[in-house]
């Protein structure tokens, strides 16, 4: 544990004491300043957010009960859920941080806590933490995925969180969801984006350098090849610091290829070891960070392999990490952090650089509770103007949820169960088929489901369902492949995405073996054995490789909430787990 | 555009295209070589073309082969491949995808002072290792990458 680790400990004990126990009626209502109160250390401060997606306004957001690790990951950070969580980092099982960084309790602490995350409380918490650290010592980053995952992000094509960022004062940010809309909108949001894009770790293809169509892009290097601005120096309170940009490495497979035809991504950690190497050389920094959206299990791996940098802020998997995790390398160490999604936290890492290098640091990851931290008057205005044009859409009530409806673990969450059940009864299918996000906000016992919690469910831009006829050979194949995405030991194979969720299938997951034999037994919800040769109607929706003929998901979906009314799950299809006794990054699954 | 860059992409990839057009049957050998080693490159099985091709399936493990593919390819259908030799004396760089219906997929010769270098794109129909066999000195040397095919989606 480090010092800071424990300063911040002690900082979130008195919290405790000043009456933020759950259980304290008046907990909301005191606002006591304590759990912002930062003390200053060193003379850097960086400021990182990540996979906010679109949230502009508070949220629930209720975090995994199921998040395993295998091979080397077993038992370490991010792996551990619950208590083996709170028990790792030293968080007070039942206080207000142990509410933001684990779904222990969750229904009645969300009640108590209230929402998460918004940027007009966001913003509060920027400025003062700007003026606590003074002008011109600190920089906000942001590890992308922000310009998705909001109905309105959505209907104005990610231009509402571009301006919000902006109003926010971002000064660097990186991407993966950014680059779902077409190239050209990708290029002109990024144009309208006041800070800088970086990713060192996206090329023009060989084939588009013929004839570019965006070789006018201030941040396309022709010699290089590279689409956008590798990295960038910042001088930060006289210290000069390098800032690496690593975009989500398999876009392309994971995303819509068809929408960005002429960009090509992958980890590329020779060529990051290289320009941190250049960067060292050439433009004399005193600290290297990278902003990265690799995803925490490769950014571990990598931080083991490439050297000489400081820092690496993680995103993509959605972990609320409240320490980092040092990494021990050839020559050095690296610290690597995660900051969670949806807005919840901001991480804030001082460092103390002085005689040419980093010294020492302190590292907070910051829970963002609406009623913590009063809406900033400016930011939440421009909010409303920009929702504005939406709100009869997004306000329209479809049924109320009569239990926790939420996204978040390896398997199946209720409201993917939903999901799910929508797509077989609107379609008529056996087996429904939606993928495996880690985004999608949480809807509280007793609350009305509106289209706003569906669209953050489902916003992509390529919504389209499909139904059709598969082998259970095929279905097998889908599954064995997702699963293999999510329970390589190596990483650098992990796309940083959750298990495929279903619906109307149940299977045995044995997440240790080897591709193409962790998934066995797959029944119907009857009972019913799959077999290879036999065909089953199929539902889904999100088709990477072409777009699907169907309706949107969100109408799906609407349309059978619309006739449900009321909200409970009855079968929640998770598989039984084989393998996983002990496992510290699993706890109360139902199946296990 | 740069004019040296621009000739020397289209170079590799002219280079590249042929290569797979032949293995992929595109184009009849005939029409490409005079000695196309048919009975190679239409082996089902690698160790038998590779035999057939460079004469022997002797070979030896080399660190000074060194490949360069995605870990996770983007489009199944051109993976981009980079084989460097830094072996003295590099005769030919061999490429082949034991998983392919055809394995053997590409074979570069080498004149004698060129550097031990080629890069095309293979059609890989399923994940698998990508082999390359570099002959040097009249002996033959061989590094494996793994490349996996996915099926895509369901990124967070």
């Amino acid at each position: 544990m480090t010092l800071s680790r424990r300063e911040f400990l002690h900082l979130m004990g008195l919290a405790g004491a000043a009456g933020l126990l759950p259980g304290s009626l008046r907990a909301t209502s005191q606002r006591p300043t304590d759990l912002y109160e930062l003390p200053r250390f060193g003379n850097v401060c960086l400021m990182h957010m990540t996979d906010c997606h679109a949230q502009l306004n508070p949220v629930y957001f209720r975090e995994p009960n199921v998040n395993i690790g295998v091979g080397g990951a077993l038992g370490k950070a991010p792996h551990l859920v619950g208590n083996s969580f709170l028990k790792h980092f030293d968080v007070t099982p039942g206080s207000q941080e142990a509410h933001a960084f684990n779904y222990l309790n969750y229904d009645a602490a969300a009640k108590t806590y209230g929402r998460v995350g918004g940027f007009a409380h966001l913003a509060t918490l920027l400025k003062r933490l700007r003026a606590e650290r003074g002008d011109g010592n600190s920089l906000l980053l942001d590890g992308g995925d922000t310009w998705q995952g909001s109905g309105t992000a959505y209907w104005t094509r990610g231009k509402d969180m571009v301006e919000a960022c902006n109003l926010l004062g971002v000064d660097i940010m990186t991407g993966h969801w950014e680059f779902t809309y077409q190239d050209r909108e990708v290029i002109e949001n990024i144009g309208e984006f006041k800070g800088e894009f970086i990713a060192q770790n996206v090329k023009v293809t060989e084939e588009a350098l013929f004839d570019y169509k965006f070789s006018d892009f201030d941040g396309f290097d022709e010699d290089a090849g590279t689409a956008f601005k590798p990295y960038t120096m910042r001088t930060v309170n006289g210290v000069r610091v390098a800032v690496i940009g690593q975009a989500f490495p398999y876009t392309p497979i994971a995303n819509p290829q068809r929408f960005i035809p002429d960009w090509t991504f992958g980890i590329q950690d020779e060529r990051m070891q290289a320009m941190v190497d250049q960067v060292r050389a050439t433009e004399k920094p005193e600290l290297v960070v990278v902003l990265s959206h690799n995803g925490m299990d490769v950014d571990l791996k990598m931080a083991a392999q490439v050297t000489g940098i400081d820092v690496i802020f993680g995103g993509h998997t959605h972990d609320g990490m409240p320490a980092p995790t040092v990494v021990k390398n050839s020559t050095g160490k690296t610290l690597v952090t995660n900051a969670g999604s949806n807005g919840k936290f901001l991480g804030v890492m001082d460092l103390d650089v002085r005689n040419g290098k980093l010294q020492g640091y302190q590292y907070r990851l910051v829970p963002i509770f609406s009623n913590l931290l009063p809406a900033d008057p400016a930011m939440q205005a421009y909010i409303d103007q920009v929702r504005s044009p939406y709100k009869t859409q997004l306000e329209e009530p479809l049924a109320l949820a009569e239990e926790t409806l939420y996204r978040r673990g390896n398997f199946n969450g209720t409201f993917d169960q939903v999901i799910c059940d929508a797509l077989n009864k609107v379609n008529d299918a056996q087996i429904s088929l939606s993928p495996g996000f880690r985004w999608g906000t949480t809807v509280i016992p007793g609350q009305t489901i509106t289209m706003e919690n569906v669209m953050d469910q489902t916003c992509i831009t390529y919504p389209e369902t499909y139904r059709r006829e598969m082998s259970g050979a095929d279905i097998k194949a889908i599954l064995e492949d997702v699963g293999d995405n999510l329970f390589n030991p190596d990483p650098y194979f992990q796309q940083g995405g959750d298990m495929v969720r279903v619906g109307g299938l149940d299977y045995v997951c044995d997440p240790n073996q080897t591709f193409g034999k962790r998934i066995s037994e797959m029944t119907l919800d009857n009972g019913t054995k799959i077999e290879a040769g036999k065909k089953y109607m199929v539902a889904g929706w999100a088709t990477v490789g072409s777009q699907s003929p169907g309706r949107p998901i969100w109408d799906v979906v609407a349309d059978y909430l619309r006739d449900q009314k009321q909200v409970k799950i009855t079968k929640l299809n998770t598989p039984k787990l084989i393998g996983m006794a002990g496992n510290p990054g699993l706890e109360d699954y139902p199946a296990a | 555009m740069n004019n040296l860059r621009r000739l020397i992409i289209k170079g590799s990839m002219a280079a590249g295209t042929l290569g797979v057009a032949v293995s992929a049957g595109l184009l009849m050998p005939t029409t490409v070589l005079a000695s196309w080693p048919a009975k190679a490159f239409g082996a089902k099985d690698m160790t038998e073309g590779l035999a057939t091709l460079l004469g022997s399936n002797d070979m030896a493990e080399s660190a000074d082969i060194k490949i360069k593919a995605p870990d996770i390819a983007e489009n199944g259908a051109v993976v981009p491949i980079t084989v460097t030799a830094t072996m003295a004396g590099v005769e030919s760089i061999t490429i082949a995808a034991p998983n392919n219906p055809a394995p053997l997929v590409a074979s570069f010769d080498l004149l004698e002072g060129a550097h031990g270098y080629a890069s095309t794109r293979i059609k890989m129909g399923k994940s698998g290792d990508v082999i390359a066999v570099v002959k040097a000195g009249g002996k033959l040397y061989t590094a494996k990458k793994g490349v996996k095919v996915t099926i895509g989606g369901c990124g967070g």
